[in-house]
């Protein structure tokens, strides 16, 4: 305990009237938490803009067409599937889904949106926040995200104009904006939900597609009655149900297509860039403890024991990295406030606290072996008296 | 006469050179006693430094005894030994004596912190010693701020404030000029008077011998003259000594 005292009298003392020297080091590690956060932010917002509408959803299977390798793309299931899984013992409920692009013309700019036709109150329409669900049917009416909102001042009651390729002709339709749900961001873009019929009216089609009146769901979001009971599920649906596969909502998300690849990126360039910051750290207290060799010498034969010496090394360290993450974050939080919603950067709370956790060891890690050093320096050699 | 604060038995110290051992201290044995300040002198290459290090628990003699204060360095384990160096001796280096982000105080006061005695009474005895070296406006100085004569003052207050028995000090007078290496050498010796401590010095400047009690001269890691009387001593100091 008394080591741990005087470690830390001699440590803090050193910051104090060093401030300047320290604190440059502590800028440095304030960049790279800027870095790593940034990245984390920024990872976290790309894999909310891919995933968010299909991370939210109030179910906790998805069907897809079989042999489509679980890519929501690539599936297109028979119009009675979804009947038939409701029929099936422990579903809850089951809801379709389908997906599409379109673009809301009826802006200053315009803007790309994802169109997904969904059935009112079943898995797969999200909880509306304001407003009310559209009706059935052909229902030219429309729910759109808050992400339509925010980019667009678009608000419940308005109509909007979008625009449709439909074999090689330009269609547009206008809908009625009736309600509004929470942020669904789904594959990079904000999101309007339409009725099934709708959907296949409006969304873009090729020139084949255009004979046909009956939509075909991409996926079908399945809500069990007993949630654990996933495995057992999966393995039942698919016996009873022909032609399709099942897969959980994780699986579902990183089959979404260079989801992984993307994340796999994000991870990393904040590894490269965490090690990076293990490097520089482990530089500069190196060679702080090299230029410090006669103190910690006259230390050690004054009666300073390796301990207060190795634990003077590991606060100081400690302390600096602990300032450079705090002035990090205040750097992330007001740079991030300066960014246009376009940007993908969410903070979350999980990965951030990793990341910050992670930049509070690459300190001590960094300095591990100037701490080992320090410890290891001979008063003798020290002070050249040997 | 006092007790004895530091003895020296048989002391041997050997390197091995050249695939040869040699002996940089050759079978040393004297005694310091408190109250008493001895000047360890010898050319370069006598052994005065091995000799002063091994005093100081900084290094294992190869064979030999050395007591300070009654206990035996040679028993001992690092631990102990840095307990030793701690409460038992106060130390002064030729340079780079202070921690140079401790102001002049602090840097005294540190020694009473290492000893767990840093309360008000050390605090004010940390500010009577500074005072006493000439130091009284300086304590709020860092080492940097010091001239390098009032640096050695302040270690000379820090080797002394934990009441060690027995004070280091190697080559203080290196890094000064004429003046300031007598003033420093005579505040020395009055401290260690004063305070009744086992003082020891090792210097190549014989001149600073005025200010000790005795002289141990080295030659080849031995002791190889002791000069006692006040006469000699003084003679030795001013350099007419017959050899």
């Amino acid at each position: 305990m008394k080591n741990i005292s005087l470690a830390f009298y001699l440590a803090l003392k050193e910051v104090f009237r060093n401030r300047g020297r320290f604190l440059l080091v502590s800028l440095v590690i304030a960049l790279i938490t800027l870095l790593v956060l940034f990245i984390a932010a920024l990872g976290e917002g790309l894999a909310t803009a891919n995933r968010q509408y299909v991370g939210n959803l109030d179910a906790q299977l998805i069907v897809f067409l079989k042999k489509s390798d679980y890519i929501i793309a690539s599936s297109r299931l028979d119009a009675n599937t979804v009947r038939a899984l409701r029929r099936v013992d422990g579903v809850a409920d089951a809801g379709p889904i389908y997906t599409s692009s379109t673009e809301i013309i009826s802006l200053p700019k315009p803007l790309k949106v994802s169109l997904l036709g969904a059935e009112a109150d079943r898995p797969g329409m999200p909880k509306l926040i304001e407003g009310r669900s559209f009706r059935g049917g052909e229902a030219r009416e429309a729910v759109i995200d808050r992400g339509v909102a925010l980019r667009s001042n678009i608000k419940v009651g308005d109509e909007i104009r979008i625009r449709s390729t439909q074999g090689t002709d330009d269609q547009f339709f206008i809908l009625k904006v009736v309600g509004m749900v929470d942020a669904q961001s789904y594959f990079f873009q904000p999101t309007i939900f339409v009725p099934p019929a709708t959907w296949e009216k409006i969304r873009p089609q090729s020139e084949a597609d255009l004979n046909s009146d009956t939509p075909y769901p991409n996926i079908v979001a399945v809500k069990m009655t007993d949630p654990t009971q996933a495995e057992m599920m999966k393995t039942r649906l698919v016996d009873q149900v022909t032609n399709i596969e099942v897969a959980d909502l994780n699986t579902t998300i990183n089959n979404i297509p260079g989801y992984s690849a993307q994340q796999g990126t994000v991870q990393t360039q904040g590894f490269f860039t965490l090690l990076i910051g293990v490097l520089v750290i482990g530089g500069f207290f190196q060679i702080q403890i090299l230029q410090k060799v006669p103190q910690i010498g006259v230390l050690k034969a004054i009666g300073s024991s390796n301990g207060v010496v190795g634990w003077a090394a590991v606060i100081q360290i400690i302390v600096v990295t602990a300032i450079g993450v705090g002035i990090g974050g205040v750097f992330t939080y007001l740079f991030s406030l300066g960014l246009p919603p376009t940007i993908p950067f969410v903070f979350n709370g999980t990965r951030s606290l990793v990341a910050v956790i992670l930049l509070l060891f690459i300190g001590p890690l960094g300095g591990m072996v100037s701490i080992v050093y320090a410890v290891r320096i001979e008063p003798l050699k020290a002070l050249r008296l040997g | 006469m006092n007790s004895v604060a530091l003895e020296v038995k048989d002391l041997v110290k050997s390197f091995s050179l050249d695939g040869g051992l040699i002996n940089a201290v050759d079978n040393v044995s004297f005694q310091v006693h408190a109250g008493e300040f001895v000047a360890l002198v010898g050319p370069s290459g006598s052994g005065k430094t091995t000799m002063l290090s091994i005093l100081a628990a900084l290094l294992s003699p190869t064979s030999g005894q050395v007591f300070i204060d009654g206990q035996d360095l040679s028993q001992m384990n690092e631990k102990r030994r840095v307990k030793l160096r701690r409460e038992k001796i106060g130390f002064t280096f030729q340079s780079n004596n202070l921690i140079p982000f401790l102001t002049a105080q602090e840097n005294v006061e540190f020694m009473l912190r290492l000893n767990g005695q840093a309360d008000k009474a050390g605090r004010v005895r940390s500010a009577e010693i500074l005072a006493r070296l000439g130091l009284s406006d300086r304590m709020h100085n860092l080492p940097a701020q010091l001239s390098g004569g009032q640096q050695q003052r302040v270690a000379i207050a820090r080797a002394l404030i934990h009441n060690p028995a027995v004070v280091l000090a190697d080559e203080p007078t290196a890094s000064l000029d004429t003046e300031r290496a007598f003033q420093v050498v005579e505040t020395f010796a009055n401290l260690v008077h004063e305070n009744n401590r086992a003082g020891i010095m090792v210097t190549h400047d014989l001149r600073m011998c005025q200010y000790v009690d005795r002289v141990l001269q080295m030659q080849d890691g031995k002791l190889v003259r002791m000069v006692e009387t006040k006469k000699e001593i003084m003679e030795l100091a001013m350099g007419t000594m017959k050899h």
